[in-house]
């Protein structure tokens, strides 16, 4: 058969239309986002070679006031609030940041008689943001990634769902959706995504906030109670904050038998 | 071939629909669970896979243990395989499809489970995993269809035939080493950051792998005229109390270390699987029938006279098939997450819902087997070849065979 300009024309417009309902339906099957969903980045953003977070625990530590950062943190991610009739979280329930008692965080059983008061305290957890992340090596599908800057994000749209990643994560750092998160979110914060069933999610170190020259939402809220509890900076810059609250202080991280270098150091 | 299965009594289509209802059943479950989402399980944010992954963990050694039948055959010319050769890698093929099933039904977002072909990232085990049950199963398929098909002719088996055969042995003892590495690299299990738990596995895979293999053949020894033959059952049988032995001993080296080494972080969980952890004794009695039938199956299969008689031998398998299952299929993974990253107990019993699902992937499996076997036996049958009496002449002698059948 002879190749017309008439049956160029014809293929062409086939193919198009074919590329019009198949792209479409080939990015709902790899779940690819949409335009715009990623954070904004605006003039002010923040930057850093490496993020870091030091927390101090003499400032920062009862229940109310970690319930605080926990609820600034949650209603700015959209992260439900899933408990059972009496209230309390249910098993599946997700977390970005929480509290913990003293031996639920250090786990390696320091001492055996600790001073009361430093046992007593309770202390905030989330992802250490590590500098050797188990659940980004793990990860089969490069849904959570490092970033140049140390921090250990995630693509909602490109998680499987494998889990793989909480199984890694020596820190429990990490929730899944075991059901859709929408009708349990009481205020909607429209400028951050909200996420589907069915995904792992975790706390994110503000980056959606450093694109726009906030610092994290939990280390404003920490400082509004008590100035001073949270320091958050550039670790490889010798004169930021981080670096001269870890000349200052006693710190200690969460489990660094594990060698994953958490981000996050804790001030006693 | 396909369609000898097609024929077949009214016991066997009975057993057809049984399977077929259960799969039905389970769908529906697992729909449910697509629109509600994993919440209808168990699982949760501190034991984030359940019974699921469990299974897949079992039946992948269920899928290597294929290798302990054409190891012998192909490498060591142990004739009186020759006709259980296509059962280990049929068994195989069921195996490795229910353990990619137990895997998508395990995910969070199905529908996006190609991503793992879209974004290859080889640092993840998972990704190998994925190639390595997807080739064992390709190979067992090619190799197992094209040998049954050639017989079938009374042709000798094609010579590129082997190569793929001997890749396949090695093959067999990577995807079982490469799921052990799924969990053994992980910096924050104990239970699981072992150097031995790939040797674990190979050993437990192949006990309870051709235990099961010897118990399907005594059901289609009775439900067909194919006999596996004795003598090829009793070396099966000795392959199993070998391999179960140093399973149990590398149990024990585990334990030993722990206990020896006085180390908390190692001990937690084997405390949990026999006094409990926390007051919570959910796998306790669980955990000692394990032992119990591990010593049980090992004074039954041990010693030659209890192992070779014909009663004991299946009820010895079944107690080795069940203790095999509770270590593997239970304990290893509620275990490997108990205690959780905060030394706390978070309890786990898979949900009626886990179970249909999982009943339909068993079903499903249990179809493939079904229809595989079939049309094995059928294809042995036409061919007249039974074990009863000599065992028909080797491979290499096969083309002289056929020289004189024609």
């Amino acid at each position: 058969m002879k190749r017309t300009r008439r049956s160029f024309l014809k293929f062409a417009g086939a193919t198009a239309a074919a590329g019009l309902c198949f792209s479409p339906a080939l990015s709902i099957a790899s779940g690819s986002p949409g335009h715009g969903s990623g954070p904004k980045v605006t003039e002010g953003s923040k930057h850093a070679q490496r993020w870091a977070m030091v927390i101090d625990t003499n400032k920062i530590n009862t229940k109310e006031q970690i319930l605080e950062l926990e609820k600034a943190c949650h209603v700015w991610h959209n992260v439900p609030h899933i408990v059972d009739e009496e209230g309390n979280p249910t098993k599946q329930e997700l977390k970005w940041i929480w509290g913990g008692h003293f031996h639920e965080v250090f786990t390696e059983k320091h001492n055996n008689f600790p001073a009361e008061e430093i046992e007593n305290r309770e202390y905030p957890l989330l992802c250490n943001h590590c500098e050797n992340p188990p659940c980004v090596r793990v990860c089969p599908t490069k849904a959570t990634y490092q970033r140049p800057d140390g921090i250990v994000a995630m693509d909602y749209h490109r998680c499987i769902g494998c889990r793989y990643c909480m199984a890694g994560c020596p820190f429990g750092a990490r929730s899944f959706n075991f059901m859709d998160p929408r009708p349990y979110l009481h205020e909607l914060n429209k400028d951050f995504p909200t996420r589907t069933r069915g995904v792992v999610e975790k706390c994110n170190f503000c980056v959606d906030r450093l694109a726009q020259g906030l610092r994290p939402a939990c280390v404003e809220k920490a400082n509004e109670i008590a100035p001073g509890a949270m320091f958050f900076g550039d670790l490889l810059q010798e004169d930021s904050e981080v670096r001269q609250a870890l000349r200052e202080h006693f710190t200690i991280r969460r489990k660094p038998s594990a060698g994953t270098e958490p981000g996050v150091y804790y001030i006693i | 071939m396909l369609e000898r299965a097609l024929k077949g009594g009214p016991k066997y289509w009975a057993w057809i629909l049984f399977l077929l209802a259960v799969i039905g059943a389970g769908g529906g479950v697992w729909i449910w669970q697509l629109m509600e989402g994993l919440t209808l399980t168990d699982m949760s944010r501190d034991v984030s896979w359940g019974f699921y992954i469990a299974q897949l963990t079992y039946l992948v050694g269920v899928a290597a243990s294929g290798v302990m039948i054409v190891l012998p055959y192909y490498f060591h010319h142990y004739k009186k395989y020759k006709h259980l050769v296509i059962f280990g890698e049929f068994l195989a093929i069921a195996a490795c499809l229910m353990c990619m099933l137990f895997v998508v039904v395990d995910l969070g977002q199905p529908q996006r489970m190609l991503n793992i072909v879209f974004h290859p990232t080889p640092n993840s085990i998972l990704f190998w995993d994925m190639i390595v049950l997807n080739g064992y199963l390709f190979l067992n398929l090619i190799i197992g269809w094209t040998c049954l098909g050639t017989d079938l002719r009374n042709q000798p088996h094609p010579k590129w035939i082997k190569g793929l055969v001997y890749l396949s042995i090695v093959w067999a003892f990577s995807i079982h080493t490469v799921t052990a590495f799924l969990y053994q690299g992980l910096p924050g299990r104990h239970f699981w950051l072992t150097a031995i738990l790939a040797a674990r596995f190979l050993a437990s895979a192949f006990c309870a792998g051709p235990a099961i293999l010897l118990l399907l053949l005594q059901v289609v020894k009775k439900v067909t005229s194919f006999d596996p033959g004795w003598e090829a059952t009793k070396n099966i049988a000795r392959t199993i109390a070998y391999a179960m032995c140093a399973n149990v001993f590398f149990f024990l080296l585990e334990i030993f270390t722990a206990f020896y080494s006085g180390i908390p972080g190692h001990q937690h969980t084997l405390e949990f699987f026999f006094v409990g952890l926390d007051g919570n004794t959910t796998l306790v009695p669980w955990m000692w029938t394990f032992a119990i039938g591990a010593v049980v199956s090992l004074a039954l299969l041990i010693p030659p006279k209890l192992r070779e008689n014909k009663t004991i031998l299946p009820i010895a398998l079944i107690i080795l098939v069940i203790a095999t299952w509770i270590d593997k299929g239970l304990g290893l993974l509620i275990g490997g997450f108990t205690p959780n990253p905060f030394e706390g107990v978070t309890s786990y019993w898979p949900s009626w819902q886990e179970l249909a699902i999982s009943a339909m992937v068993f079903a499903i499996g249990g179809l493939v087997i079904t229809v595989l076997f079939k049309v094995a036996t059928s294809v042995k049958q036409e061919l007249e070849v039974s074990q009863k009496g000599d065992v028909p002449g080797p491979v290499e002698e096969k083309p002289s065979e056929a020289a004189e059948a024609a």
